[in-house]
């Protein structure tokens, strides 16, 4: 590899607006010609010569002690290869579904009849799979301190209007289309190929080397094409390790593992759910004032996160309390946005309550304390009024109730969002051959956000190429390694060692054509497939002819994130605005138009962007409306693992959608930041607070189903306020 | 649980494929031979197994011949024996649509037909939709609006769509709202999908959208 120069940082900047041939445009994914064809490869569709399947047995209780376990009967059975008993008698379960006994077998059939076979005894143990009433939970609940800030008591005191709710989400869960899973194969006694369904193909090797006493550079990790992840895969989980064992006592034959769906619902991501008993009070003029909340919540025996309460609103006088719930569900992992979408539900819910006993415009409530947001106020001013716009706001609002005839009630609701989304550390070799072919190389991964479009929308527009002259290819743990795909923070990561690495690789390339075309280094410029003089088109040759100067050897440069120059950026704001109706006869809440109004500091490509808006206002309206993790107390199971009763929103259920990103002066310079959480954080809140608008009275739990609806209708709500 | 009894013995439901095998899906007759005759309910049902069966398929014009279990399902037999993976499996139990494939013209979800019931049919998977290594109108409406993230749900959306759009030439946004509703997208790609079958229909003119 050559060693890079060393421009100096201010050289490390984007292209200004106006000198960007692709950044920003309107670029269809590279990927998709091999998504709808079905030749797209994903973990799940990996075959391996002599591959084994396997099955995993797991618990049908909550919690339990296991007795005793046979598996004699499986490992007489023809056709199975491998049994390993996962967790033996005497050991302690703590949620149905959790992983007991695995087999291997030559086909799919084979291995479930295995797992039919093998009789386990269990000591039961009481349970507990609830989490709407910390008091129950007794020692499973885990109080924090109290915090305060400023004083709680005087600012009630001044208040003119206090409501107090409450409000709260379920837990939901990832309900990734792929499975999760993989193929493990030992390629002889010390190395180990891994084909996997992950976030994080870099930083699976260290996962899976110390479980199975093998160092982390004999393991290599393979994927081209993930189902869907939403923060539940950077694990290899235990399942991975088990097919790495298991596939070791096959003599290494490749085993696959592929969760069941009831599997993948019940033990393989959750979303921590979240409640709390909200007061808010306010001047007369709508001035907030003061804050309380006790809230409360669980993600399984981890305890789930805590909500960053109040979200947004740096309310001067505050006093909050949090228990987490440590219950006997399957684990929480992180969901989009972490922690955000439960806090933006509690906060602008309890704030549009307030607007609504203020008689205030929630939207000129939200805009009277927008100095309370801190140094992103004049972003989300701007994004308030284009959303306003683009909904009808100030035409369509009326006050709390819709007062019109007949059982379709209609109303309007807000909220408002943050994400960081700084790009994470990427290293990122890009080489340039003496036939002019480029190739790029990461150990990342492309979750259907569009990575590989974006890495090679910065390499061609930096190298003055056409994008299908890049060729880019992550998803191995071979390549240089980038980080895992969490937090919005691939894309600045990836953009960010990308540019750096072109911009280095033509620095080079330039050194040696410089002396052909009679100039400095410094007076060239790569563009439209050419290498020539600044300012004079007669001085040039073709990309070609330029990287035949570069004689036998392929230049191969390194580029990384963090590095010099601001290409990446944190912080982001936006603001969405539902327009729903409500059948108060029935329950039933449709969405009419949704609008996302988004920042994200420089885009890459604006179709991709749009898509992860529309996808993420689509998952909100799921998990708004549908979404839910039912357990069920008696029998500590999941009610609905399954996808019929798991319910995802459909194609007909997402009423029209507007997005509007944010572009321009004020936005591009602030570099590259992420998209994937921040539009998933608001639906929930905008769409409660629209409902409350419509039928008059606030539905305190996510989802709105029609039962709740109908229980709020008859009790009239759930907040109260005192004046 | 799919084909999953609880292992501490208690009774168990029936499994989906035990319904199927009982549940007069089975019309067509299977070429196979090793059955024997019960009679069910004053019926004669013809069972085929436990044991593996020859099994012919017709998938995108070719034939494929592999030896299964009678309870293995077409999508099964698509992908692990023919290893034709188009078509996905997510909730292997048809509510989601992912496996979708045509059986002689019409839409069927892959994993609710058993393999040995689609013997005499005309299977079409996603795969078969390219003409001469050329991208179908309808894959190729689903590139220019972004009609896919993750891409797991495509194939089963690009086939749904095809078979939609075959029955319906020219569909109004209520139509297509109805008509596709039986395919789930977890990244949330329906507002490209929507219009994806626009374009396809000839009813909006190629490139974005929503813009």
């Amino acid at each position: 590899m050559t060693e890079p120069l060393h421009p100096s940082p201010a050289e490390y900047t984007w292209p200004e607006r106006g000198h960007r041939r692709l950044i920003g445009k309107r670029i269809s994914r590279v990927d998709g010609p091999a998504k709808v064809s079905g030749k797209a490869t994903y973990t799940y569709d990996v075959h391996r010569p002599g591959m084994l399947y396997g099955k995993i047995l797991r618990s049908p209780y909550a919690h339990a002690r296991i007795k005793s376990i046979d598996t004699s009967a499986a490992e007489k059975m023809p056709g199975v290869k491998a049994v390993h008993v996962i967790q033996g008698p005497g050991t302690e379960i703590f949620w149905a579904g959790d992983e007991i006994v695995a087999v291997a077998a030559v086909d799919e059939p084979t291995a479930e009849d295995a797992i039919r076979s093998i009789r386990v005894e269990y000591e039961i143990l009481p349970h507990l799979v609830i989490d709407t009433d910390p008091q129950r939970a007794g020692d499973l609940a885990k109080p924090t301190a109290e915090e305060v800030v400023g004083d709680p008591d005087a600012a009630f005191q001044q208040a003119e209007v206090i409501v107090e709710g409450e409000y709260g989400l379920p837990v939901i869960t990832h309900c990734c289309l792929e499975s999760h899973g993989l193929v493990a194969e030992w390629e002889d006694e010390e190395n180990l190929l891994v084909h996997i369904s992950t976030q994080a193909v870099s930083s699976i090797p260290n996962q899976m080397a110390r479980p199975l006493g093998i160092p982390a550079g004999n393991i290599r990790v393979k994927m081209d094409h993930i189902g869907g992840g939403f923060g539940s895969k950077f694990s290899p989980d235990r399942w991975g390790i088990v097919a790495a064992r298991l596939s070791k006592m096959a003599g290494g034959r490749p085993v696959k593992i592929m969760l069941e769906r009831d599997a993948e619902l019940m033990v393989a991501g959750a979303r921590p759910s979240a409640y709390g008993r909200v007061k808010v009070g306010a001047k007369k003029d709508g001035t907030l004032l003061a804050w309380e909340s006790t809230s409360w919540g669980t993600g399984g025996m981890g305890g789930g996160g805590r909500p960053p309460l109040p979200y947004i609103f740096e309310i001067p006088n505050q006093r909050k309390q949090h228990t987490a719930i440590m219950n006997h569900i399957g684990s929480a992992r992180a969901w989009r946005a972490p922690n955000h979408p439960q806090a933006c539900l509690l906060t602008m819910a309890a704030l549009e309550d307030l607007a609504a006993e203020l008689g205030m415009d929630p939207l000129d409530f939200f805009l009277k304390n927008i100095a309370l947001t801190g140094r992103r106020a004049e972003i989300y001013r701007q994004e308030l009024q284009i959303a306003a716009d683009l909904i009808g706001w100030k035409k369509h609002w009326h006050p709390r109730g819709d007062r019109s005839r007949g059982p379709i009630k209609r109303g309007l609701g807000l909220a408002i969002h943050t994400w960081g989304g700084r790009g994470h550390a990427s290293n990122c070799d890009l080489t340039i051959h003496p036939d002019g072919s480029v190739e790029i190389k990461l150990a990342s991964q492309d979750l259907g956000t569009g990575t590989r479009t974006g890495i090679t929308i910065v390499a061609a527009e930096t190298l003055g190429l056409p994008m299908d002259r890049i060729k880019v290819m992550i998803g191995d743990s071979r390549y240089p390694p980038s980080g895992p795909s969490g937090g919005s923070t691939t894309i600045g990561g990836v953009s960010s060692a990308t540019r750096r690495a072109a911009l280095d690789a033509l620095d080079q390339l330039f050194a040696k054509v410089a002396p052909a075309l009679n100039a400095r280094p410094e007076d060239l410029e790569a563009v439209q497939g050419r290498i020539g003089v600044k300012g004079d088109p007669s001085r040039s040759m073709s990309w070609e002819q330029a990287c035949a100067r570069l004689g036998g050897m392929p230049l191969t440069v390194r580029g990384r994130n963090p590095g010099p120059g601001h290409l990446t950026g944190s912080g982001v704001g936006g603001v969405q605005m539902a327009d729903v109706s409500v059948d108060v006869e029935t329950g039933v809440v449709k969405i009419n138009k949704m609008v996302a109004v988004q920042d994200c500091g420089l885009i890459i490509d604006m179709k991709t962007a749009e898509s992860q808006c529309y996808g993420a206002m689509i998952m909100g309206i799921g998990y708004a409306l549908y979404e839910e993790k039912i357990m069920d107390q008696l029998t500590g199971r999941m009610l609905n693992p399954n996808m019929e009763f798991y319910k995802l929103a459909g194609l007909g259920d997402v009423g029209e959608l507007i997005v509007h990103m944010m572009t321009g002066p004020g936005y591009d310079e602030r570099g590259v930041i992420g998209l994937g959480e921040p539009p998933v954080i608001s639906p929930g809140a905008a769409i409660s607070n629209a409902v409350a608008n419509a039928i008059g009275v606030r539905v305190p739990y996510l989802p709105l189903t029609p039962d709740r609806v109908l229980e709020a209708l008859h009790k009239k709500g759930g907040h109260h306020a005192t004046h | 649980m799919r084909d999953h009894r609880p292992s501490d013995g208690r009774a168990a439901s029936l499994s989906r494929r035990e319904f199927l095998k009982i549940s007069g899906l089975s019309l067509s007759l299977p070429v196979v031979t090793d059955f024997r005759v019960i009679r069910v309910a004053g019926a004669e049902v013809k069972i085929f197994g436990p044991g593996k069966v020859p099994v012919t398929l017709n998938i995108n014009g070719k034939t494929y011949t592999a030896h299964l279990e009678p309870r293995v399902t077409l999508l099964e037999a698509l992908r692990d024996a023919f290893h034709l993976t188009g078509a996905k499996r997510v909730c292997d139990r048809g509510t989601c649509g992912a496996c979708t494939v045509l059986m002689d013209g019409r839409p069927v979800y892959a994993c609710s037909v058993l393999a040995i019931d689609a013997q005499r049919r005309s299977i079409t998977t996603v795969e078969g939709l390219m003409n001469e290594g050329r991208l179908h109108p309808i894959q190729r409406a689903f590139i220019d609006n972004d009609a896919q993230q993750c891409g797991f749900c495509t194939p089963g959306f690009v086939v749904a769509c095809k078979a939609f759009l075959d029955k319906n030439p020219h569909p109004t946004p209520e139509d297509i709202r109805k008509g596709l509703g039986g395919n789930f997208c977890r990244c949330g790609t329906y507002m490209g999908i929507r219009a994806a079958v626009l374009q396809a229909a000839g009813m909006q003119k190629g490139g974005a959208s929503h813009d």
